[in-house]
Formats: C-alpha cells, structure tokens, sequence
C-alpha cells in the first residue's frame, strides 16, 4: 500500500484533476451507455410480458 | 467413395446468422458478459490503485495508462471486428452482419473520444500540451471520423440493408487506418511513446502495472460484448419484430 491517507490517495501526487479526469469521464460514458441500453431492453421485455 | 461433404455432420453453420435465433441467444449471453466486466472490472481497478507501484518517471500521472491503453485497444480492435461484420455482409448478404457492424460502431465510436480523452488528460501533465498534430493522435482522431461518419451515412440511408451495405463498404476502406495507428510510433517520430505491450519483446513495465492493465482491458472487452450484444437486440426488435417476438 503506498497511501499514507485517503488526502493522498485523492491528490494522486498532484495529478488528481488529471488521473481522476480520466477515470471518471471513461466511467461515466460506459455507465451511460449501459444504462441506456438495459433501458430499452427493459422497456422491450415489459412489452414481451404484457402479450404473453 | 461417398463424397466427403455428405459424410461432414450436417450442422447449419448459419443457424445463428439468423436474427431468429440470435435474439433470444445474445439476451442470455448479456447478463454474463456483464458480470465478468464486472469482475475483471474491479479487480483491475484495485490492481491499479492499490497493487501497481508508483512510476518513478512520471510520479502518479502514469496511472491514466490503466484506462488510455485498454481504451485504445478497443478503438481499434471493435473497428476491426466491426468491418469484418460488415465484409461478411457483403459477402454472404447474412441480415444478422449488417446489425452487428451498426450494434458495434457506438461503443467503438465511444472508446475511441475515450482514447483521445484521457490521452489529452496524460499528455498535459507529461508532454505540456492537451493534443499535438503528431501521427499517433491524428490518425486516432481520423479513425473517431471514421465511426461518425459511419454512423451518420447508415443513419442518412432509409432502407436499411442499403444502409448496411453502404455502411460496409466505408468500413472497409476505413481499416488501412487501423496499421496506421498502430505502427505510427514506428513509422514516424512522433512524441507519442513506442507500444508498452507487444509480442517480440518483453513488456516495459512492472509486472503489477501490466497485469492491472490486461484486466481492465479484459473488463473493456466483456462490457464491449455485451453493450453490443444489447444493442443488436434493439435492433432486431426495431427492424425484424417478428424475429423478437413482438409482432
């Protein structure tokens, strides 16, 4: 473990902005991208239920 | 002599080219996909925050690595599978490879601004800029322009197995970008770093690094075939509702 505290471990050494910018934009796209996709398949297997 | 064709069991090879039986396949194979992004997912996230030691070169700023070059990987690697979808649909005029080429282009058009982001976000602190013109970044920039302009042309085209065929004959073109990106370090001098990973030589890295690297870039792919098994789903739902059972 090379954190001496949380402060540190969110700071990354100075290039938090930078090290948390990248992990949180790539974390977001893939999240909303997801979510929007298990939407839509949900709202299709709500309608697969309401025929059936 | 029977003729070595009629011996061969007769299985349809192209049994799940059809949307028919492809729909209801690719919604049982999602949810595992899912859980094994989410595992590797998170395994590779404590590897590369917990695990993997600090550069000595470029102190904590080097960590973007974990998600640039897994991101990176897939911008190209869903490229090619996309454009051999989309080849296979021209040959064999299957529906199913049209769908897939168009349920993969989002999710490559995605890891590609994600590559350019974060190596944006790595190249400020290690080189002073956001972005420079050099070979690497522009040709990755030119394949971001290849997946829009993939989608925009399918998009703009109403019958949609024209669509796919015009789709898949820019695809193909696209792909001599695909070893351009990859050997752009090689070929040209650019400011961009010499791949990390490659099969002749032994990898320039901790062991740690590289293995918190493999795993997030083996989440990236598990969440790339189940984002696309997802979206060719809606697809067929949109395009052939028979086949998805909504009449």
């Amino acid at each position: 473990m090379q954190w001496g505290s949380w402060a540190e471990f969110w700071a990354m050494g100075g290039y938090g902005l930078y090290v948390w910018g990248s992990f949180a934009v790539t974390l977001m796209c893939m999240a909303g991208e997801m979510a929007s996709l298990i939407t839509a398949e949900r709202a299709a297997r709500q309608r697969e239920g309401e025929q059936a | 002599m029977k003729n070595p064709v009629t011996v061969l069991p007769s299985i349809n090879w192209f049994k799940y080219s059809s949307p028919h039986s492809f729909y209801p396949l690719a919604g049982r194979m999602v949810p595992w996909f899912l859980a094994a992004a989410a595992l590797f997912g998170l395994t590779g996230l404590y590897v590369a925050f917990f695990v993997a030691p600090t550069d000595f070169q470029q102190g904590e700023s080097y960590r973007i690595i974990f998600v640039h070059v897994p991101a990176a990987w897939m911008s190209m690697f869903i490229y090619l599978v996309m454009a051999s979808w989309a080849g296979a649909g021209l040959v064999f005029n299957t529906r199913l490879s049209g769908m897939m080429a168009r349920a993969l282009a989002p999710t490559g058009a995605m890891f590609t601004f994600l590559a350019l982001w974060t190596g944006a976000l790595w190249g400020k602190p290690t080189w002073g800029t956001w972005w420079v013109w050099d070979a690497r970044l522009t040709s990755e920039l030119i394949l971001l322009f290849l997946y829009i302009g993939f989608l925009s042309l399918t998009a703009a085209i109403e019958d949609e197995r024209r669509a796919d065929r015009a789709g898949a004959v820019l695809a193909l073109v696209g792909v001599v970008n695909i070893p351009i990106i990859y050997f752009s370090v090689v070929w040209w001098n650019t400011l961009h770093q010499g791949a990390s990973v490659s099969l002749k030589s032994a990898p320039k890295m901790a062991t740690t690094m590289l293995i918190g690297m493999l795993l997030l870039a083996l989440a990236f792919w598990m969440y790339s075939i189940a984002a696309a098994l997802l979206r060719v789903r809606s697809i067929i739902r949109e395009r052939e509702p028979r086949a998805a059972g909504e009449d």
